[in-house]
């Protein structure tokens, strides 16, 4: 029914739905940050625990692996029965297949701190918070990073699928196109989530190595 | 100042790795332990700062049980310095050393003050080496840092686990100096962990001796490699040492004691045929008591023969001389300014007992070498 350039195509849309478009992209950042946001504060907690609490490393990465191991849009659908649907469950979803990372490389970088820096510090008199903020977490910090981009990027992606169970986004747009079979829709939808992917991840690279401790560069 | 009463350590296990440690560690004192891997000496040494806990008995530091004071407290009075070295990566050699005397609450102008003093005592520039990072500093340069770190708040005690094992043997001298310098300088109490018997006995005022968690001895080097009281110990310490030691050796092992000599009332003639019996170029002049009286040579002898009639005439005081309970090292260094090549020994009362020459000493080492090489032992 419409044979006209795909170019002319997004070019019409976007005159028609730019306010949408605005609006959708806010509600995708939304989702992404607030789930992320609890992501790092759950997952990083986590991950010292598990590195301090030896018998906990089993239970809680297991669980984090095999929620990774679900497919995000049957967690999707997991939710409904419990939160209904609409933007909380979403966010619950897209927390849960955010922690693994997140708690993986916590514990991953807390474990790389050589023993002997710690042993000394503790012989000197440190107390075991002290040791976990002043050396262990500093020197983890770049791990820590690196979990959190790849959260943060898996995030954004997942975070179209949110438009099934009716979260908006982005995705409503992909979803919109492909039900119309009309692909500048989902170009719409899909082009400004790849690039919020990008600016994500090239914000968090760059935090992350402003944060990472001089001493540890040379 | 440290005291163990009768203490052991258990493990989970079961395992023990030490069996009722009891022995004293004076203040000002340098104690060196040392045993063979797995002889819980690294164990001893984490047990006074609670690193590892003790299952039974009791240790004091300054009279009062480690068991019953806060740890913090007590780990920030006891400098604490270890063979990996442990500074802390992102944090400039300055706020390494200044971590203690900061935990401890001192204020920012006296914890300038003491850092800089401190680089100046273990011999870094704090101009140069204040800002930098661990990484950027060599492995013995990091280990000063790590030295002036233990001692920064000023601990009366200070723990040592093979702080100079990792580093190359030329820097592991410089340092052992350097700490010993500073031990003695500062009067600090130093509790040494090592597997290496000669930095033992370079350091240690005392040597405590540790096999399977036990105490086997505990004394001075001296008495230690001259008097090990168990096979284990003697085995250890390696008997061979004591010639990397002369001066724990004494002379009497080395002199020969069947000196040439003459009295001195006897003819010029007669010196000549004794020495060409005995097969050498001086005679030891011997009253008839044997007192030492002096010593002639062929060479005077063959230059005056015709002139004289006793050697005694002719004879040159005896010097250097050496008594009876001189040391081996004593000998090697008068023997290189001795007129004949020889150095006389004698008793208390002047008499002569034997001689050390250039060849005796030889010979002796050399024997060694050749037992030692034929594996009969020595």
């Amino acid at each position: 029914m419409n044979r006209r350039p795909l170019w002319e195509q997004i070019v019409q849309q976007l005159e028609m739905r730019h306010e949408e478009l605005g609006l959708a992209v806010l509600q995708h950042i939304k989702l992404v940050a607030v789930s992320m946001g609890i992501a790092i504060a759950i997952g990083v907690a986590l991950g010292i625990a598990v590195s301090r609490i030896k018998a906990l490393e089993g239970p809680v990465i297991g669980t984090a692996s095999t929620l990774q191991t679900i497919p995000s849009l049957a967690l999707l659908g997991f939710m409904i029965p419990f939160f209904g649907i609409g933007e909380l469950p979403s966010i619950i979803a897209l927390f849960l297949y955010s922690l693994l990372p997140i708690i993986r490389n916590t514990h991953a970088g807390i474990a790389q701190v050589d023993k002997s820096v710690i042993e000394a510090a503790s012989g000197m008199g440190m107390t075991d918070a002290q040791i976990l903020f002043r050396i262990q977490l500093p020197l983890a910090f770049s791990v820590i990073m690196a979990g959190i981009r790849t959260s943060a990027v898996i995030n954004v992606g997942t975070a179209t699928l949110a438009a099934f169970i009716g979260a908006g986004g982005l995705g409503d747009f992909i979803f919109l196109g492909i039900s119309r079979s009309m692909d500048a829709l989902v170009l719409i939808g899909a082009v400004p989530a790849a690039l919020l992917a990008l600016l994500l991840d090239f914000v968090l690279g760059r935090l992350g190595r402003a944060v990472t401790p001089k001493g540890l560069k040379i | 100042m440290v005291e163990f009463d009768n203490v052991s350590k258990v493990h989970k296990n079961g395992f023990q790795s030490v069996r009722s440690l009891s022995f004293r560690v004076h203040r000002g004192e340098f104690l060196v332990v040392i045993g063979p891997s797995g002889c819980g000496k690294t164990t001893t040494l984490k047990m006074v700062n609670r690193l590892i806990p003790h299952t039974s008995g009791t240790i004091t530091v300054d009279g009062r049980d480690i068991a019953r004071q806060n740890v913090v407290e007590l780990r920030r009075n006891i400098g604490y310095v270890i063979q990996q070295i442990g500074l802390i990566p992102h944090y400039t050699i300055e706020e390494n050393i200044a971590l203690v005397p900061g935990l401890k609450g001192w204020d920012r102008r006296k914890i300038r003050k003491r850092v800089e003093e401190l680089l100046h005592l273990v011999g870094l520039d704090p101009a140069v080496f204040a800002r930098r990072y661990p990484k950027e500093l060599s492995g013995g340069q990091q280990q000063r840092v790590g030295v002036a770190r233990a001692m920064a708040a000023d601990p009366a005690l200070i723990l040592m686990d093979e702080p100079f094992g990792a580093l190359d043997p030329i820097t592991r001298d410089q340092l052992q100096d350097e700490f010993l310098r500073l031990q003695k300088e500062f009067r600090k109490t130093v509790i040494f962990v090592t597997h290496d018997m000669d930095e033992a006995i370079r350091l240690g005022d005392r040597i405590a001796v540790l096999k399977d968690g036990e105490l086997l001895q505990l004394d001075t080097p001296e008495q230690l490699l001259t008097n090990p009281v168990h096979g284990f110990v003697e085995q250890f310490i390696g008997k061979n040492r004591i010639f990397q030691n002369p001066e724990l050796l004494p002379v009497t092992e080395v002199m020969r004691t069947d000196p040439a000599t003459i009295d001195p009332l006897r003819s010029p003639e007669r010196a000549i045929t004794h020495m060409r019996q005995r097969r050498t170029d001086t005679l030891l002049c011997v009253d008839g008591q044997g007192r030492l009286l002096g010593i002639v040579s062929a060479y005077d002898l063959q230059g005056d023969a015709a002139r004289i009639a006793s050697v005694g005439e002719i004879m040159q005081p005896a010097e250097p001389v050496l008594p009876l309970d001189a040391t081996a090292r004593d000998a090697l260094v008068k023997i290189a300014e001795a007129r004949f090549g020889l150095v006389p020994i004698v008793d208390e009362h002047g008499k002569l007992s034997g001689i050390v020459t250039k060849g005796s000493l030889l010979s002796f080492l050399a024997g060694r070498w050749k037992d030692e090489k034929a594996g009969v032992g020595s």
